[in-house]
């Protein structure tokens, strides 16, 4: 049951992961200039969202 | 000045791992690998919960554990495994309350196979053989016995715990678990004993701290002697990772007071990068999982919350317990949740880089452990270099995202606790805020 939770956990966080970097993507296309600002928002909110996944992870590691 | 600093610190290290007595002086070791091989001296089977008749049953056919492997190898240890029969001992302080200090060195414990003072090595990790009958002093040991013992609770559902057992003089003696101050992932428990020793994750983070010591040292030298010209020797190299935390984390992140915070900042990132980067080198001084262990991550997040909180100032605690700007009923939700908000960002802090450093070692040695599930206790040679050749692969790959790993999560780290400390000392144009709506 672990690795089924955290295998779901991990999907929401692919999807959340690869939701900002595709919006990160299109920001930077449109504002090539503010790519350093866009850069740095990007990792802390990728950080934010692997951080609900690795709860999730941690949880499931305990529950075995 | 700088080559007897350089001296010194190499005087330290060498000095630290001969204290603890000959390194290459071995016992003859009948098989107990730790490292990458199967624990001949355990059993993984499921057996009986019960008492054996003496240790006649503790043969050698152990098979490969994936699982319990994995986690002995990210666990903290007393003594440095290098490869089999070869181990770099490091000092020991055990306390117990009854009968209290044991010191020494790791190597007095002939890894497992002498109980001391009925402390015992068991997977590398001080343990004690909570018995009053048995014997003080040195004690040869038969091996030490693992047992997967099956309870049965009053719902009935059945919980498997590990237990060691100590072989000696034909009788099986229990041993207690790893003390809690040995920060053993997730393990541990209330013990009979408190281990203060010097065990890997600690000799690895003075490691880091004098690295970090005298490479800074060095590189503040240079900016007194190079003062208005450019930067020269080892001061080139760290002058763009100064900037580049001055202008893309603090700065941004904290505002105007960013320079009373950037010396924390500055410290948490290299010293996280720094054990990171350790934590990948595979053999002696680096391979122990220093920023994968919830005691040290569990530190590191606390400093960060007691810093964010002393320096926050009237609006932050506004913000924090009466909300300005909402409907008066939403005020006291707000209030539970900005002071959850409080413990919950330093709690992320600490399982982030947790987890993700201890993840990033779990895969690498699963891999590796690919040679010994393909090789089939070597009896599949042929497995066993199809692993190899597998794991090898991607080892070396997993290695390349783990750099990248190293260096993100100390960003991270980093940028987030700036961001905390920005949002507590931020003076607000709060007024001009209330008026705009």
């Amino acid at each position: 049951m672990g690795a089924i939770g955290a295998g779901i956990a991990a999907l929401g966080a692919g999807i959340g992961v690869g939701l900002i970097g595709s919006h990160a993507m299109d920001a930077i296309a449109r504002q090539p200039e503010a790519v350093g600002d866009i850069r740095n928002n990007m990792i802390v909110t990728a950080a934010l969202v692997e951080g609900a996944a690795l709860f999730a992870i941690v949880v499931g590691l305990l529950a075995g | 000045m700088k080559v007897s600093s350089r001296f010194s610190s190499y005087l330290f290290v060498v000095v630290l791992a001969l204290l603890s007595g000959p390194v290459f002086a071995q016992h003859d070791d009948h098989g107990h690998g730790h490292d990458h091989d199967h624990d001949s001296h355990e059993q993984s089977h499921a057996t009986e919960a019960g008492e054996h008749g003496g240790c006649g049953d503790h043969t050698e056919d152990g098979e490969y554990d994936p699982v319990s492997t994995v986690m002995n190898h990210i666990a903290d240890a007393n003594e440095f495994h290098i490869w089999k029969g070869v181990h770099i001992p490091l000092p020991v302080f055990l306390y117990a309350p009854e009968h209290g200090w044991t010191t020494g060195t790791s190597s007095m414990f002939h890894h497992g196979e002498s109980a001391v003072d009925r402390y015992v090595l068991n997977h590398g990790r001080a343990n004690r053989i909570a018995d009053d009958n048995f014997p003080m002093g040195e004690v040869h040991l038969d091996g030490i016995l693992h047992q997967v013992e099956t309870t049965t609770d009053a719902k009935g559902k059945t919980k498997e715990t590990d237990v060691y057992y100590a072989c000696a003089k034909g009788e099986l003696w229990k041993l207690d678990k790893p003390s809690t101050l040995d920060g053993g992932i997730l393990g541990g428990g209330i013990t009979s004993f408190y281990d203060f020793s010097i065990t890997k994750n600690v000799f690895t983070m003075i490691l880091a701290s004098l690295l970090l010591i005298f490479i800074w040292g060095a590189v503040a030298k240079g900016y007194k002697k190079n003062e208005g010209k450019a930067p020269s020797g080892i001061q080139s190299f760290f002058e763009p990772f100064f900037t580049f935390i001055r202008d893309e984390v603090t700065k941004p992140m904290i505002g105007p007071r960013y320079e009373r915070f950037q010396p924390f900042i500055m410290t948490l990132f290299f010293f996280i990068l720094f054990c990171n980067l350790l934590g990948l080198v595979p053999f002696f001084p680096g391979g122990a999982n220093v920023t994968g262990n919830l005691a040290v991550t569990l530190v590191l997040a606390v400093l960060a919350f007691i810093i964010t909180n002393i320096h926050g100032n009237g609006h932050y605690w506004e913000h924090v317990v009466w909300m300005p700007g909402v409907p008066t009923f939403v005020k006291p939700i707000l209030t539970i949740v900005e002071v959850l908000g409080l413990f919950i960002k330093p709690f992320s802090l600490m399982i982030r880089l947790f987890a993700n450093i201890s993840a990033g070692h779990i895969i690498i040695l699963s891999l590796i452990g690919l040679i010994f599930l393909f090789g089939e206790n070597g009896n599949s040679v042929g497995g066993a270099a199809t692993g190899a050749f597998i794991g090898g692969l991607f080892t070396a790959f997993m290695n390349l995202i783990e750099l990248l790993v190293a260096f993100l999560q100390a960003f991270i780290f980093a940028i987030l606790t700036a961001s905390y400390i920005g949002a507590a000392v931020e003076e607000h144009e709060h007024n001009d805020h209330e008026h705009a709506h």
